[in-house]
């Protein structure tokens, strides 16, 4: 590696909270032109090196090197100004206002007193034309898709001449057309010499993107190399410090009867599903496969009645049901886990037990008032059965880590008996580690005779978990069949059915 | 490394803790300029000026815990007052309000007021549950309606506009009577605070509907999506602060001697702010009744303190002010990301 090559050098980074070292002595160097990936485990201190890099966080011990100048800055805006862009994982937009608006935001170009508006169209349209990139500066920013709005906060990145461009997660919500868009400008910047470090979970995109892996687990360095000396396997090893040798649990449930019948259901209002029938049966796991957009959250939202039906009926051990709303759907035998766990599943400033018993407390009635020792009986059952790592009933659930916060609402759901389970997304967001826990999890559960249907994003995930796959399309059920009868480019034919 | 710590932890205490200090030296300025203001009868007093206000504020306290607000309590209250007083005459009385109308049961007066009381909260939250309005928007139009009605009801005296008085002898001993115990004296209405209070305490920690209110104020979609009837609980929630201000709007009149069309002014916003001090989150989902509780009462002891050693009363307007400022710049800093 020779000197004048390095970008960036981190030396021997120290960061700690009160009570945890996020980053122990972590080294990490980035070369020009390269695409260098960062992975780890949720919690490994990936987000929390960058945001030193950025000045967001300050360094208790060490030093930053930037073209060998030592460079520690104190705001983001600073790290900006110097070369370095960052590009996070929730974006920071304004929606009511256009494009040019948040590609210039903080440094609008002026004209006297005024605003230049002229000139931040044009600025804006040269820097999307260089890019390759068709959006139209005059859009405002709440009509595009997220992958437009990605792409915006790239672009605004790029345009502040930056030498070193971090990408945090920039394709957990995007299609795989829209990641070969993103891959093209990527290449792009490689080209004339930017430096990228790529944050993301997706192996198959590290591999293909990288030049460089460099590995963290628990806060420390474990390993730089080459992505092409790399495979899926090594790195989980890496991750996990442990090889895993399988992925997925082994699959011991046996599907028997059919409990649900769901025909020609059709929602009131849009996005809808369109006269969507499927069967499920007792003990199955049921995945639901489609692109973004093809309603696969919108086809167990209107099961559970979130959603307003418009037509078409549920039929559960043969009688007819109807679900008006999530407290017919409980009733009825329904739980419910949504896609997004810290909007719609927790209580954040809540404990564990609040959030354990939250969907449950009609059950723990003693006359008017809630009998303490059932409920703290439930939770302890809860946090035994789920393996939810806390240091109490009592702890507040933001303080444990996306996995556990997971088990936790899957035990909220399971005190409620249902018989039929709706995971929207249940590993999303989840390491490595805690998604073969929750796997076996809802292996057990259809063990135990309990129907579940789970939406995923992650292929590989339903061909490993489900028995059945029922494939979306533009709202329509495209295609349902038997794992072993489908691969992952005969549903991805069935998900462009309808398109 | 560990001085720094230390350091850290001196902040972190005095954020945590930052306005119970300020309360404290507030207070013990008062007692070095006063030492006389440590006193069973000044304690007693305070108490007692309290307690209606704490009533309302644990009225309020659980809006706020749903994430929203009530700026109608103070003039729900004043309306309350001016129902059950007018009720709750004494016969001799020459103004009677209801001329004639046979002298009445206290009971029915209370339950006048309560009954009132309840209709408006039950109109706010039809408001907020339903019409979707902020619980902002919604008291504050409620505020004006029950401000106009009110005038309108005290205007509708045959003796014309006049503040209601002269209340049944057994309404005034209710209100204003104590309980001896030894050589102390417990005035009865520091007994119906406690008794708010603990009734209160048990529905927020005890009951379904306490910890629905919790799960709606710190996420409503996720309570939504957990089988929780997120409209009706809200409604049951505003039913039951109006009530809360019909109790205390039922013991106001003879506190202060008379009902007015200015009865309750600016109480809900002592109510709000006694909630904040005492730590219930405008961000929703977070509150004690203790905390409350001791709001109210701290917030009370500065009033009293203040005009003890004779500080003009819009000093300590402004001192509530500030404090108020504090106590949520504080409130919030414990809920920022740390970083």
């Amino acid at each position: 590696m020779s000197e004048e090559k390095i970008l960036l050098e981190m030396r021997n980074i120290t960061k700690m909270f009160p009570g945890v070292v996020a980053l122990d002595n972590v080294n990490f160097k980035l070369e020009k032109g390269t695409v260098h990936s960062l992975m780890g485990e949720n919690g490994a201190g990936k987000s929390t090196l960058m945001k030193v890099l950025f000045g967001i966080y300050h360094e208790d011990e060490g030093e930053i090197y930037i073209e060998g100048q030592k460079n520690n800055f104190d705001n983001p805006k600073q790290a900006m100004e110097n070369g370095v862009s960052m590009v996070h994982q929730e974006l920071n937009q304004v929606m009511k206002t256009d494009v040019a608006d948040n590609m210039l935001l903080g440094r609008y170009p002026k004209k006297g007193l005024f605003v230049d508006q002229a000139k931040m169209y044009k600025y804006c349209e040269d820097v999307f034309e260089d890019l390759g990139i068709d959006i139209n500066p005059r859009e405002i920013t709440e009509n595009l898709s997220v992958a437009q709005r990605q792409l915006v906060e790239i672009a605004k990145a790029v345009s502040y001449d930056a030498k070193i461009l971090v990408l945090d997660e920039p394709t957990s919500s995007l299609t795989d057309q829209e990641v070969e868009i993103l891959f093209n400008i990527i290449d792009k910047l490689r080209d004339r010499g930017v430096g990228i470090i790529y944050i993301s979970h997706k192996m198959d995109e590290i591999l293909r993107i990288s030049d460089e892996v460099t590995i963290m687990r628990d806060g420390q360095w474990i390993a730089t190399e080459p992505a092409k000396d790399l495979t899926t396997d090594r790195i989980i090893a890496l991750m996990v410090g442990r090889t895993v040798d399988n992925v997925y649990p082994p699959k011991t449930n046996k599907p028997g009867e059919v409990i649900m019948e769901v025909s020609n259901l059709t929602g009131m209002y849009e996005p809808t599903i369109k006269n969507a029938s499927f069967e499920l049966r007792q003990g199955e796991i049921l995945g639901v496969a489609g692109l973004v957009g093809s309603r696969r959250t919108e086809l167990i939202e209107t099961i559970f009645g979130i959603r307003t039906k418009e037509s078409g009926q549920i039929k559960l051990n043969g009688k007819v049901i109807e679900n008006k709303n999530s407290v017919d759907a409980i009733e009825n035998g329904f739980a419910l886990v949504t896609e997004e766990r810290r909007s719609t599943g927790i209580f954040p400033m809540e404990t564990i037990q609040f959030n354990s018993i939250i969907a449950n407390t009609e059950s723990y009635k003693k006359g008017l008032l809630l009998d303490d020792k059932s409920m703290i009986r439930d939770t302890e059952e809860v946090i035994k059965s789920m393996n939810v790592r806390t240091p109490s009933r009592k702890t507040q659930i933001r303080s444990l880590s996306g996995g556990n916060q997971q088990k936790v609402i899957l035990g909220r759901w399971l005190l409620t008996s249902p018989e039929v389970l709706l995971l929207d997304e249940p590993t999303r967001g989840i390491d490595v580690g805690a998604k073969y826990e929750i796997y076996q999890l809802i292996i057990d559960l259809a063990n135990q005779g309990k129907s579940i249907i789970v939406v995923s994003s992650e292929m590989p995930e339903l061909f490993g978990i489900c028995d059945r796959i029922l494939v979306m399309s533009d709202g329509h059920v495209a295609g349902i069949d038997d794992v072993e009868n489908l691969d992952q480019e005969k549903v991805m034919t069935l998900a462009t059915k309808y398109l | 490394m560990e001085k720094k710590l230390n350091k850290n932890n001196i902040k972190e205490f005095l954020i945590e803790n930052g306005l119970i200090i300020v309360m404290f030296i507030l207070i013990a300025i008062i007692i070095i300029k006063e030492p006389k203001f440590v006193n069973y009868k000044n304690a007693i007093n305070i108490l007692n000026q309290a307690s209606t206000k704490l009533i309302m504020a644990l009225g309020v306290g659980g809006l706020i815990v749903l994430a929203g607000t009530d700026l109608s309590a103070g003039r729900a209250l004043g309306m309350t007052a001016a129902v059950s007083t007018a009720m709750l005459q004494s016969a001799d009385y020459a103004q009677r309000y209801f001329p004639e109308m046979a002298e009445m049961p206290i009971i029915v007066g209370f339950l006048a007021a309560i009954a009132v009381g309840g209709l408006i909260g039950l109109f706010n939250g039809i408001g907020v549950a339903k019409l979707k309005l902020h619980a902002f928007i919604a008291t504050l139009g409620t505020q004006l309606i029950l401000y106009g009605l009110l005038q309108a009801f005290i205007n509708a005296s045959p003796w014309g506009a006049q503040p209601l008085g002269g209340f049944k002898d057994s309404y005034i001993k209710l209100v204003l009577g104590s309980v001896k115990i030894g050589k102390f004296e417990l005035p009865y209405l520091i007994i119906y605070a406690a008794i708010a209070s603990a009734v209160m305490w048990v529905i927020w920690n005890k009951t379904t509907l306490g910890k629905n209110m919790f799960a709606i104020g710190g996420n409503k979609e996720a309570a939504a999506v957990s089988g929780i009837n997120v409209d009706k609980n809200i409604i049951i929630i505003f039913v039951i602060s109006g009530i809360m201000y019909g109790i205390a709007g039922f013991l106001e009149g003879p506190r202060i001697g008379n009902a007015t069309i200015t009865t309750g002014t600016n109480y809900d916003l002592d109510a709000i702010a006694a909630c904040v001090i005492g730590g219930v989150s405008f961000s929703g989902g977070v509150g004690t009744i203790t905390g409350i509780i001791l709001g109210s009462i701290l917030l009370q002891v500065i009033n009293y303190g203040l005009l003890f050693i004779g500080v003009q009363t819009y000093w300590q307007i402004v001192i509530k002010g500030a404090l108020i400022i504090l106590a949520v710049a504080l409130d919030t800093r414990k809920y920022l990301q740390k970083k």
